[in-house]
Order: C-alpha cells, then structure tokens, then sequence
C-alpha cells in the first residue's frame, strides 16, 4: 500500500474516470494516482492487458492515459493542475477525422 | 531565422547544470532543453521542492544536489527551457522541441547530449502486471512525491537496490524482502577487481553502510535467486523464485525490478553517432574522446549516457565538456580541464567492481521463450528467437518482422534484450548485431503541432 511521507494535505483536485483524486501541488498523474492506490492505468492495445506505471520517468510509455480528451498523454510526465479529466486508455488510440 | 546558440544541452541533470554554468561563465550562449519541470536530472529530481523530511530519508548525496541547483540556477547566462522535450535533431545540430504545446528550433554550434540513463531491462514472467515498477520509479514516487509502498519486494542486484531498500527503511516503510539475483560465486569472481576499487573505497564504505541498515531493519534477504515469476491476475499478487535450491513465495501487492542502469541512446542513436559494447558493463557506449565528443563533430555526451560513471562523475564530465568547448571557442585552456580528467579516472575506480559483481542475471539477458521482452508489443523473447532462425540478422530486421521496438517508447525498454537475445541465437557479438536505428521523432508529438510547425522563427534577432 502506498502512503506519503509528508504532512502536508492535498490541495488539488483532478478526475480519473471521473472520480475525484486530492493531489499535491508537485504531484504528476501517475503519483497522485499511485497515492490513491489506482494502479491500472491503461489496456494494452495488443492483447488488453491491464497496465500501470512502471519507469515513472518517460522512457516506457506504459503510463499512457487521456487528458482532457487527448490520448497518449504520459501520466508520469503531466503535472497535476485543478480540475484536469483523466481517463484510463483502453486498447489503441483512433484517428479521429 | 533560426537562433544560433554557442552551447545547447539536452537533459538538466547534473552533467547538464554543470556543463550549463562552466559554458555560460565563459561567456558561451547557452541554452538547456529539459523534459523535467525542475532541474536535477532522475538523481537530484525533485531537489528544489524536496520537503526536509524527504531530504533526510533521501540522504547527503541527494541533498548534496541543491548546490548544484543553485549554482545553474544564478548561473547568469544560461537559458534554460524546463517541460522542453526534443523530438527531432536534425542536419548541422538543428534542435527541434516541443514546449506548451508549440515546437520551435534552435541551432547549435556545439551540442551537448545529457540525457543519462535509463534502468537495465528486466523481463520476467509477470513484468507487465499493474503494482511491477522499477527500483527507479520507486525513488522517482519518493522524491517527487514523498509517496512509499509498505510490504515492496525488491528483486534483482545493483547499488540502486539498496539504496533505495535503505532509504525505504529510513522513511518508515522497509521492503517486505529484498530478492538479489548476484549468483553464488560472483563475490569471488569480482574478487580481482577489489583492490583497484579501493582508489575509490567510499563507494564501497557506503554501500556497506546501506546493507547494514536493511539488515538490521530485519528486512528478509534471499540470495542467489534465480526463476522468478511474478503472479497476479489484473494487478501483482505474489513473486515466486527459487534461492539456495528452495522454492519461495511471497505474496505482495508491489514488486520492484533493478539490475543496474544503461546509457539512454535514443539521442546519440537518432545523430548517428559510432557505439560500441562495452562488455563489462553489458551495454553500448557512444565512442567518446578524451573530451567527450562523440564520432559526430561538435556533438559531446556529458554524464551516465556515455557510460554508467554516477551522479559526481556526471558532473565532472558536464564541466570538462563545458570547458572542453570554451578553450574550442578560443577561451583558453583552462587548467581544471586536466583536474577534472584525473579526478574522473579516480572516480571510475570502482565500476569494475561493482560491474563484475552486479553484472545482470542470466534470467534477463536470456529470458525464456515465454517471455515478453517487447512490452509496447508484447512480443516474447521466443519469437525473436524464431525471427533470427528464419534470417533476420539484427534488431531492424527483427522489428520489422515482429513489430518489437515499433511501439510508443520505441525500443527504449527493449532494445537491449532484443540485440542479447539476437546475440545469443545468432551466435554474433552484441557489435555485430548492433541496435535499432532510431528515427525521429524522439517522442511522439501531436499532429496539429508537426502540420503547424515552422522551423524559422520570425522576429528573432540572433541569426544564424
């Protein structure tokens, strides 16, 4: 289980499949995430597996989430802002035309 | 026009920042690109926020970082440009990045790759699973977050294990079980190495200091463990592996993965630049000369992407490069230039040791066949073993056989298995085989931005 080490409270709030997550100023995506024990971020688009984060720097895109509507956002590498929509990826990205 | 900078770094970590303050102090235009919202690289991430409590569990050389943070950032001169990711570098050092949601380009007469190193890859049964991170994102969560898992089991061999098993136990969460991968006999085998590692013995006083704290947490230590799998179904439940010939099994709801880091190509790759294997550190290298510049003219890599040296040896080499460049520029030669090449060497007294010893476990250099080894594509290392049987010579063939290194994070994760795997069923030198070509651009970018991109920037006064 997760948990942080700091007193201090959260102060952000933000959506993740439209339930609320507290986040701290700081926080990325992914942490506010981690902190709140959500850990399956997004469905594989081979074979739907469930992922989450794992390199929390960038390098493994396995993060990807969408923000405010647009897909393939790092979660590790957005920073958390008041009232952002995220949602779990599932499966391949569409081009919408 | 295009501005035209004396000096521009990619990656503000610590070969960054000190690369940035030598070049500007000389009076070099300098520019610094960093993905990051702060300076500090991985190593120092998160330095100038860190709360006290956070510094305390972190410990001296993390908070050793600040004073480098404030050197770069009073450093007058330096343009530094955080939340930039480059995406595209292109003929003569044209560097084209993304910023809140524009591109834009600036050329550099000198460029400086700073973009460090990324964790070793580490296939096993089980990897892909939601609660399996690396060590290193762990430390990422602590830093930036001041976040800890309770009840982690940390698998696999390498400093960053315990270090980071070390600072767990100082913020109130111990690891459930530390799973080390070092084979039995490995001590003895590296046994050779000890006394040149004495040159630099602080490194082994600490990491002996770091073991003696997990052990004395009571944190359960399993040697020599080989055949781990990780269970679970939606999400880590438990990791079997077997240690001094017994089955194990604990259960965990999160499960860390380390065996050592490796340069981060993906920049020096896209430029072409000669690589070669380096075989103690089980990876490939950029070809650098004594003054860190690589096989392409005017491009230099300063920190751990020319080779796993550390965070103080990063420095090191981000003010010799910085140096390097003004005295190119005709400011003179500065004489901490030789300093700096002895202390670097001082430094690099302790890598073979620490090489030999923590040298990856043959579990991940040659999973089994099963095994997923393309995480984007989920393609196993039994399938690239078909591909090369049926003539695909190295890891482009392979890619586009199979599609490996073709996802999202375009081969960052598994390029090193594939040209191992390669290796092994070829029967060919890691040279031989060779990597990926890596293609712009360096990270996906919107379509919207790339159709309104422009690589001239109009009202710009310096010109190229």
């Amino acid at each position: 289980m997760p948990k942080r080490i700091d007193p201090d409270t959260e102060t952000v709030t933000f959506t993740f499949e439209g339930q609320i997550i507290r986040a701290r100023p700081g926080d990325t995506v992914a942490s506010a995430l981690a902190a709140s024990g959500i850990r399956h971020l997004r469905d594989s688009a081979v074979s739907g597996e469930p992922r989450g984060i794992f390199c929390m720097m960038g390098a493994c895109f396995d993060c990807l989430v969408e923000v405010n509507g647009q897909p393939n956002r790092q979660a590790c590498m957005t920073p958390v802002s008041q009232d952002l929509a995220v949602n779990r990826q599932n499966g391949g990205v569409e081009v919408k035309v | 026009m295009t501005r035209l900078k004396d000096v521009v770094i990619i990656g503000a970590g610590p070969a960054g920042m000190a690369c940035a303050v030598e070049a500007a102090a000389k009076g070099l235009s300098t520019v610094v690109l960093d993905e990051n919202p702060q300076p500090g690289g991985q190593v120092y991430r998160a330095i100038e926020s860190a709360s006290e409590n956070r510094l305390r569990v972190l410990g001296h050389d993390y908070a050793r970082g600040r004073e480098l943070a404030s050197e770069f950032r009073q450093s007058s001169g330096v343009d530094y440009h955080p939340g930039s990711t480059v995406w595209n570098i292109g003929p003569d050092r044209l560097v084209e990045f993304s910023r809140d949601g524009k591109s834009s380009a600036i050329r550099a007469s000198h460029l400086v790759v700073a973009t460090g190193a990324i964790e070793r890859p580490c296939p096993l049964p089980g990897w892909t699973l939601p609660g399996v991170t690396t060590a290193g994102a762990l430390q990422i969560l602590l830093k930036t977050s001041g976040i800890t898992y309770q009840d982690t089991v940390l698998t696999g061999s390498g400093p960053l294990l315990w270090l980071l098993a070390a600072q767990m136990v100082d913020a109130g969460s111990p690891p459930k079980a530390i799973v080390e991968t070092v084979p039995r006999g490995r001590l003895f085998n590296a046994l050779p190495e000890l006394m040149t590692a004495l040159g630099a013995r602080e490194y082994l006083l600490k990491g002996m200091s770091m073991i003696r704290k997990v052990k004395r947490a009571g944190v359960r230590i399993h040697v020599g463990a080989d055949d781990i799998a990780i269970e679970g179904s939606g999400a880590v439940s438990a990791i079997r592996f077997r240690s001094k010939g017994t089955e194990h099994r604990i259960a965990t709801d999160a499960v860390a993965l380390h065996q050592g880091v490796v340069p981060n190509q993906q920049v020096t790759r896209l430029l072409g630049c000669r690589h070669f294997w380096d075989d103690s550190q089980k990876c490939f290298r950029p070809k650098l000369s004594e003054d860190r510049e690589t096989s392409c003219a005017h491009v230099y890599v300063a920190g751990d992407g020319g080779g796993i040296e550390g965070a103080k040896s990063a420095e090191m080499q981000g003010r010799l490069v910085g140096l390097a460049i003004a005295e190119k520029e005709g400011h003179g030669t500065d004489p901490r230039i030789s300093e700096l090449r002895l202390t670097l060497k001082r430094e690099a007294h302790v890598r073979p040791f620490l090489e030999k010893l923590y040298a990856p476990s043959r579990q991940i250099l040659h999973p089994d066949d099963a095994t997923v080894i393309c995480r984007c594509e989920e393609v196993t290392a039994g399938s690239v073993r078909e591909a090369v049987t049926q003539g695909a010579p190295g890891p482009n063939q392979v890619k586009s056989f199979l599609r490996t290194g073709m996802g999202p994070c375009q081969g960052r994760i598994c390029g090193l298995v594939v040209t191992s795997v390669i290796s092994e069923s070829g029967g060919k030198s890691p040279d031989d085989v060779d990597y990926y070509r890596i293609r712009p651009p360096l990270k996906p970018l919107p379509l919207a931005e790339l159709a309104d991109y422009s690589a001239d920037i109009p009202g710009s006064r310096d010109t190229a």
